[in-house]
């Protein structure tokens, strides 16, 4: 039996997805965002193993009411794709229940989703972390090429995507930046809306318990102006922002 | 014209026939009503008449925040008829009528008792007159007085040391509801035929003592009744006969209310399900071209204004116990019919409109009946209402329907029962977490030491055992609820007895169905604790005379809240265990007992008094309100929580079981019609998986903060707290560290 590490799942509406959302943090990632508001997620050892069935048990306890509410699964991380297997599995899983599934994923590791895994996915939520590549590799310690390649695919599938771009001031706001992201967004298929994400630290409290200092400590939060600025720039790009 | 001619002439244009015979609202309603199944694009907002009466008396409500009351009469014993008419704005009012002669006056009621009248009126710096005071100590015996007489040491003991408390025994107990829509549509006089065709038939009846008490019981109604009809003439109405028009309709109904808290200051006086009854007289008028929406849209404002500014005199005691100045001025909207056609007609949304009208405020206690089968647009009106105000709560209308009937008001925050057939014997709440402590401690207070519960062994060992601590448990349950049903028996005996409620009386059938309204408080700590015994190690620290004061948890436990078997089943049994127990106990005049998991806003001072917990709760720390997890201990959001929550079974406590949830705005959305559009399917979910009740705030806790800081930009911010809401900003700032403190879900 396919096994996976998974730090939690919660409950959750409006944020992972559209409607009410049984979101389960898969743990472990490749990137290192400075950002990072989920660092207890890292590195696999941080969850624990456990079983696809498991999980759907304990979605089974949700799915009526997920049904009547309107909403559905979001596997969410760590990043999910960094377990392709057991993410695949329980993705067939939750649409054997009929549940609308979500894949919630920087991309980086989009090569590793087979057919399969995204012909049983919803829709993608694709975070674009930055457009320019030294930006991208100063933010999350990666390349941004895997990521823009896993949109294009998505794209030719025509697959349903919300875009996330995490806006953090004096590190992706820069106009270029945004303007690239925006550009490419509106040639792709498919995105029904893109998030930009304000930057915050509620995700910091957790740092010293795992380790890594938080790098952001004395980052501002944006300010409205330059949230309204950076959603006019996707705005302008006919996305609904 | 003959009164059968008014009658008829009143009547013009309604259907149906069954209810012209018997005085039946409800079938009154189902042969008349309009559905209504659209949205709210044909709302209008206020008028500049009802915009500057409110701009008044907002003036009036500042100077009220500053000196606690306005102004009182410490002359007048209140009854029906005890003061000149009073006004706003006689020029401008639509409907009028006041408790006293003149606006936020309060007005003394001795009749509970005389202590709570001297005590509120010293605490805001009266005094009483001394005639009444002669009176109601020499000549006239209160309703505080016969329960003191009566109550045994035991229940005293109980009381004081909060293992019982709230008991409605030196105040009005509240929770009836007078079917004030008879006199709108019958016209006193008619219910006074029926009142005493009520009472020639038990004449026949030997005269035994429940005879004779319900033979003197009508007589006083039939008073009561004569006494409304005058009242209403000195403003100039004769309500003898049946309204004849959408305004005299309103101000009829109005006038019977107005009666009822002019002679009671019950604990909640609640008006009943007025808004789709009032919506028949409002279409027939809009029909005939002879009011406009504006027009309706006034008369609702104009009534919700006056309701507003229902006021009682209290101890600030009473007001820290319950929050803020409530009144419970309860209104219930929407639901569906028996036959599956909605109850919702555009007054139900009128009704709600006045919450962007008139701003939002806490009073009256608007509650929406909610079902998955509401029609869309106004199932997304009541969710954008919440967004936008978050001065709204809803009931299950699936689960309440099936066994109290589709005309079912609810009273005060949570109670259910069928309008003018059913009242309540309100019995506030015992502390179930006391009562743990005394299973644990051989009936002694874990705070004081006292003997309370009779002795029994205390629970010896390092270490708790469950099995140990559940036999001792329900040891001291069943101690509990004989005591508790004990004291709710001398209450209600002596409120008859002293201090009953004519009015409110004259307008149910007789006989009545009388429910006895017990309550719980403390649910998620005890199941908590419980569970941390059971699937834990709770280790006891004891102090020199043996008392458990303490508890050092080891290991991990489930907790009550995270929609987990293991804790929320312990939740779920103490639920029936109890209310098998208060059932084994008979009470004052045949009851049905119903049992509630409410706490208003009480968890805050039944924390204060209670000690540590097993589950790791610290003494003074306030309890979760009514049936919520406790606070951080919800740890998957609040679906999680609320399906906890739906397990609790409504027939073991169908005077209702409350959740209080508090969402930031992001969390629901990030624009209002995803905020509206996922609210109403959490509305929806909740309601299909059996929650009975939701309290939704919608709001940033910052917002509160700054509001704790600067009350003066605030004075409308309005939260619900447990079963109904209040003005934040007259909240102590213990209770508002409370509600900050309570969790807010950024995301459900």
């Amino acid at each position: 039996m396919t096994t996976g590490a998974v730090h939690s799942w919660d409950l959750a509406t409006a944020v992972d997805g559209p409607g009410t959302r049984f979101v389960v943090f898969t743990a472990g990632c490749p990137l290192r965002c400075l950002y990072c508001h989920n660092p207890e997620t890292r590195f696999a050892r941080y969850g624990r193993r456990v079983t696809v069935d498991s999980i759907i048990a304990e979605i089974e306890k949700y799915r009526r009411f997920i049904q009547v509410a309107g909403g559905g699964v979001t596997i969410s991380g760590g990043e999910p794709l960094l377990q392709p297997e057991f993410t695949a599995e329980l993705l067939h899983a939750v649409k054997g229940m009929g549940l609308h599934t979500a894949l919630d994923t920087s991309g980086f590791l989009g090569d590793r989703a087979t057919g399969q895994l995204l012909a049983e996915t919803d829709l993608v939520l694709l975070d674009i972390k930055s457009w320019d590549p030294t930006t991208y590799r100063h933010v999350t310690g990666g390349e941004v090429a895997p990521t823009l390649r896993f949109a294009r695919r998505l794209s030719d599938l025509g697959k349903p995507m919300w875009i996330r771009f995490v806006l953090v001031p004096g590190l992706t706001d820069a106009l270029d930046n945004v303007e690239g992201i925006a550009s490419f967004v509106a040639t792709l298929n498919g995105v029904q809306r893109v998030d930009v994400l304000p930057f915050h630290k509620m995700g910091a409290p957790k740092y010293p318990a795992v380790g890594p200092p938080f790098l952001l400590a004395d980052t501002p939060t944006p300010d409205t102006e330059l949230v309204e600025r950076v959603r006019g720039q996707f705005t302008a790009h006919g996305l609904r922002a | 014209m003959t009164a059968v001619e008014e009658r008829l002439d009143a009547w013009t244009g309604f259907r149906g026939v069954a209810w012209r015979h018997d005085i039946d609202v409800r079938r009154f309603i189902q042969a008349n009503y309009t559905p209504y199944e659209g949205d709210d694009a044909f709302l209008t907002g206020p008028t500049e008449r009802t915009a500057g009466l409110w701009r008044d008396l907002s003036g009036l409500f500042a100077e009220e925040r500053r000196r606690g009351i306005l102004d009182v009469d410490v002359h007048t014993p209140s009854t029906i008829t005890s003061h000149r008419p009073g006004y706003l704005d006689r020029a401008q009012e639509l409907i009028v009528g006041l408790q006293t002669d003149a606006p936020l006056k309060r007005a003394i009621m001795p009749n509970g008792g005389l202590r709570m009248v001297e005590a509120s009126l010293e605490a805001y710096g009266y005094e009483l007159d001394p005639a009444v005071k002669e009176v109601f100590t020499k000549y006239r015996k209160t309703h505080n007085d016969g329960v003191f007489d009566a109550y045994t040491d035991e229940i005293k003991r109980a009381r004081r040391a909060g293992v019982i408390t709230g008991l409605p025994d030196s105040y009005g107990r509240g929770r009836i509801i007078g079917d004030y829509r008879r006199v709108a549509l019958y016209g006193v006089d008619r219910l006074i035929e029926v009142k005493r065709a009520e009472r020639a038939a038990i004449d026949t009846v030997p005269s035994t003592e429940d005879i004779i008490r319900d033979r003197e019981e009508l007589a006083e109604q039939i008073r009561a009744l004569g006494e409304l009809k005058e009242m209403a003439a000195s403003y100039g109405d004769d309500i003898s006969r049946p309204a004849a028009t959408a305004r005299e309709a309103v101000q009829w109904l109005y006038y019977a209310y107005l009666a009822a808290v002019k002679e009671q200051n019950g604990a909640a006086m609640s008006l009943g399900r007025t808004s789709t009854f009032l919506d028949v007289y409002l279409q027939r008028d809009l029909d005939a071209g002879r009011l406009t929406e504006s027009q309706a849209q006034e008369l609702v404002d104009d009534l919700v204004i006056k309701l507003r500014i229902v006021r009682f005199l209290r101890t600030p005691a009473y007001d820290e116990l319950f929050s803020g100045d409530p009144t419970w001025v309860t209104e219930s909207i929407g639901g569906i019919g028996e036959d599956g056609r909605p109850l919702v007609t555009r007054t139900s949304f009128r009704f709600l409109q006045t919450l962007y009208n008139l701003g939002p405020a806490p009073e009256p206690n608007l509650t929406v009946l909610w079902s998955p089968a509401l029609p869309e647009g106004f199932k997304r009106f009541c969710a954008r209402v919440s967004v936008d105000t978050s001065s709204i709560q809803y009931e299950n209308d699936d689960l309440i329907r099936p066994r109290f009937g589709d005309d079912t008001a609810i009273a005060c925050c949570v109670s259910a029962m069928k309008v003018g057939k059913q009242l309540q014997f309100f019995g506030a709440r015992v502390n179930l977490v006391k009562a743990l402590l005394y299973a644990i401690n051989g009936g002694r207070d874990e705070m004081t030491g006292e003997q309370i519960a009779p002795a029994t062994a205390p629970l010896t060992g390092d270490y708790l055992e469950y099995n140990r601590v559940r036999a001792a448990f329900d040891h001291t349950l069943d101690w509990l609820a004989r005591t508790y049903v004990d004291a709710l028996d001398i209450i209600h005996y002596m409120h008859d007895k002293y201090a009953y409620e004519r009015i409110e009386m004259a307008l149910h059938d007789h006989p009545a169905q009388r429910l006895l309204g017990c309550g719980i408080a403390g649910l998620s700590v005890v199941a908590d604790s419980l569970s941390a015994i059971k699937h834990a190690k709770v280790r006891v620290i004891r102090d020199d005379t043996g008392l458990a004061v303490d508890f050092a948890v080891e290991g991990d436990f489930p907790r009550y809240g995270n929609n987990d078997d293991r804790a929320d089943t312990i939740a779920v049994g103490l639920v029936e265990d109890f209310m098998a127990l208060l059932r084994s106990y008979p009470a004052y005049r045949d009851p049905m007992h119903t049992l509630s998991v409410l706490t208003i806003t009480s968890n805050v001072v039944y924390g204060r008094h209670t000690g540590n917990t097993p589950d790791g709760r610290r003494a003074g720390e306030p309890f979760a309100p009514g049936a919520n997890p406790m606070n951080g201990q919800d740890r998957h959001g609040l679906v999680a929580a609320a399906l906890s929550v739906a397990k609790l079974p409504y027939d073991e406590a169908l005077d209702g079981i409350s959740l209080t949830a508090s969402i930031t705005p992001n969390g629901l959305g990030r624009d209002t019609d995803e905020r509206v559009i996922n609210l109403v399917g959490v509305l929806d979910g909740y309601t299909d998986a059996g929650g009975f009740h939701l309290n939704a705030n919608v709001l940033n806790r910052e917002v509160l903060l700054d509001a704790m800081e600067h009350p003066e930009k605030y004075p409308q911010l309005t939260i619900r707290v447990s079963g109904y809401a209040v003005n934040f900003v007259r909240l102590t700032p213990e209770q508002q560290r409370d509600v900050v403190n309570r969790t807010f879900h950024g995301s459900l």
